[in-house]
């Protein structure tokens, strides 16, 4: 079993449910807990409380400015809240540098992609696999023992994820010389490499075409149903997230004003009022 | 052969080993401005502190001993032994890796996120206290620095120029011995940069600090790693530099002569720190021979820095920096 299935185990594998398309869903992964984060007297994020659970799909979904690349930016360590704490794997974290947190499973994207761009797509997803590489400097430098096995296996591992994403034709290219779309496809194969526990994407669709959105709900998908992976994603398109997603946190202003099925979601009112706007008298 | 053109083909071979020495000094500034954008005043000071304490560590002298000696009263001065360099080289190296952690630890932890040009005020800084240190440490006079490279005339070179051209070229054996290291130099750093996680790790850091981050890597790592190779190559420069003239205070301006070597081959890349180095050295050596008779020499002083005021006319990126693009 593997890391995740262990941890599954430890916390409350009872607790799970069963979604619609049949997919098991597990315990609680992580839980954040009156989550508030401020810069200087602005309130980013207002005591917000949610879980993710092993295996499936969240989303944070709200209007812009409501704090979801905030959110995701506490989760992956870029930001430390002033008050909250966060249960990740049933402990409770401590203050975290970002690639503190990197090294404890979560993979993450950015929203205006965070690529190495002057290094081949291959070296870039190879990168992901950095922390999976325990052999030391010299036995690397001189491709000996250890270090060629974990080379061949790291490399192993990353043609299956451009296997699986499509990407076989632009292996060797700059990535800098790659359209926009390539460029969200490569991050999240970088993402990918690194085996995560939890991945976290921001706004993986934004700024695509129709047909480029297609490939990217796809690729979220098969990845949530091939490895298993649990996937947190931030989007502010309603549409794409509700099929998407198994549930959803709405966040407006800093605050969570909702919490449930995407079904659950899109009949609370206060839902429709912070997207559709209500008249005030 | 006429003459001149045999005067002219020794001018040219002297050049590229003059060149490669200029390559040193540049290969540090390249490998830190890659890591970190940061310009580092203090690479030239790096070379001659590190040439400093190899000297000192070799002649067996007691660090700080002027002070030691004005706060105390004691007339110390050395410990009364040699180290042989194959150790006080390793020494050396290991003080070069303490610098880089105290430079990490009281300087660029401080400024993360600041403007380059902060960051390049605070290397101006350092210099200036690394040369004070220096000096406190090891005393201002002028050292012989012998780590047991061959010096002098080659007469390999000499030999073979005379039965090809009937006329011997002067190389000197150090230059070619610099020219030798210098490779070695570069091969072992584009092999650890190219192959090691610490090599990739270090590319990625250049590119992206937040994606960088996001993958697992420790800048501050990163950093006090660039800054220790940073410091190595400093070493071999002041090795270098040092053999050829004597460890002085003046070491530290050949950071200067680097700045054009760095505008000619673009401060990021490493074959352009190398190229850039042996345009400068040729450049320099063979404007000197044509141009002496017409305005009496010493142009060597001035014609490095018009070459580079050229290029930031007319390719300011450097030969192979990447190219500045600005979208609006």
């Amino acid at each position: 079993m593997n890391e995740q299935g262990e941890a599954m185990r430890d916390t409350d594998a009872n607790e799970g449910y069963v979604t619609a398309d049949g997919r098991k869903i597990g315990g609680v992964a992580m839980e954040m807990k009156n989550i508030t984060l401020r810069f200087g007297g602005v309130v980013a994020i207002k005591d917000i409380s949610f879980d993710i659970r092993w295996g499936e799909v969240r989303a944070i979904i709200g209007p812009n400015g409501a704090g979801k690349s905030s959110m995701l930016n506490v989760i992956s360590g870029f930001y430390n809240p002033q008050e909250g704490e966060i249960i990740y794997k049933g402990y409770r974290r401590p203050r975290m540098r970002p690639y503190q947190v990197a090294r404890t499973g979560i993979a993450r994207t950015f929203q205006n992609i965070a690529l190495f761009e002057g290094m081949s797509v291959l070296d870039n997803i190879m990168t992901g696999r950095l922390h999976h590489m325990k052999a030391n400097m010299f036995q690397q430098a001189i491709w000996w023992g250890k270090a060629s096995r974990e080379e061949q296996e790291n490399r192993e591992a990353v043609e299956k994820i451009i296997d699986f994403l499509e990407i076989q034709h632009i292996r060797k290219t700059p990535v800098a010389r790659l359209p926009y779309g390539l460029k969200k496809r490569v991050e999240l194969a970088r993402a990918l490499a690194a085996e995560p526990s939890i991945l976290l994407l921001d706004e993986p669709m934004a700024g695509m075409n129709v047909e480029e959105k297609e490939d990217m709900c796809r690729f979220i998908l098969d990845v949530n149903d091939e490895f298993n992976t649990t996937t947190v994603l931030i989007e502010h398109d309603m549409g794409v997230v509700m099929d998407l997603s198994d549930r959803v946190v709405v966040m407006d202003y800093g605050k969570k004003i909702g919490d449930g099925t995407p079904d659950e979601v899109r009949n609370n009112e206060e839902v429709i009022k912070a997207y559709l706007g209500v008249a005030h008298d | 052969m006429p003459d001149t053109l045999l005067f002219a083909m020794e001018a040219t071979l002297n050049g590229l080993t003059a060149g490669v020495m200029y390559a040193l000094v540049a290969l540090g500034f390249v490998l830190i401005f890659k890591a970190s954008g940061i310009f580092n005043f203090a690479q030239g000071v790096m070379a001659l502190f590190a040439a400093l304490t190899l000297v000192g560590f070799q002649s067996g002298q007691i660090p700080f001993s002027h002070l030691i000696n004005a706060m105390f009263g004691t007339r110390l001065h050395h410990f009364g032994w040699n180290m042989p360099t194959l150790l006080a080289i390793p020494a050396t190296v290991a003080v070069m890796i303490l610098l880089a952690i105290l430079v990490e630890r009281f300087i660029l932890k401080h400024l993360i996120n600041q403007e380059p040009i902060i960051l390049f005020m605070a290397t101006i800084g350092l210099a200036y206290f690394l040369e004070g240190v220096g000096d406190i440490m090891w005393g201002a006079e002028v050292k012989a620095l012998d780590v047991g490279l061959p010096k002098g005339m080659s007469d390999t070179v000499d030999e073979l120029t005379f039965n090809w051209f009937g006329y011997g070229f002067f190389i000197d054996r150090l230059e070619l011995w610099a020219a030798g290291i210098a490779a070695i130099l570069v091969a072992s750093l584009t092999i650890f940069s190219q192959y090691t996680k610490q090599g990739r790790a270090l590319r990625a850091v250049a590119d992206d600090h937040q994606a960088a981050l996001s993958v697992g890597i420790s800048l501050r790592f990163i950093w006090v790693l660039t800054w220790s190779i940073a410091g190595i190559v400093a070493l071999v420069a002041g090795i270098m530099w040092g053999s050829k003239s004597g460890v002085q205070f003046s070491l530290s301006l050949i950071a200067l002569k680097a700045l054009p070597v760095l505008i000619l081959g673009g401060f990021t890349s490493i074959p352009g720190a190398i190229v850039g180095g042996l345009i400068i050295g040729v450049g320099e050596k063979l404007f000197d021979f044509f141009m002496q008779p017409i305005v009496g020499g010493a142009t060597e002083n001035w014609f490095a820095y018009m070459l580079a005021l050229v290029f930031l006319l007319f390719r300011p990126q450097g030969l192979f920096g990447e190219k500045i693009i600005e979208r609006v």
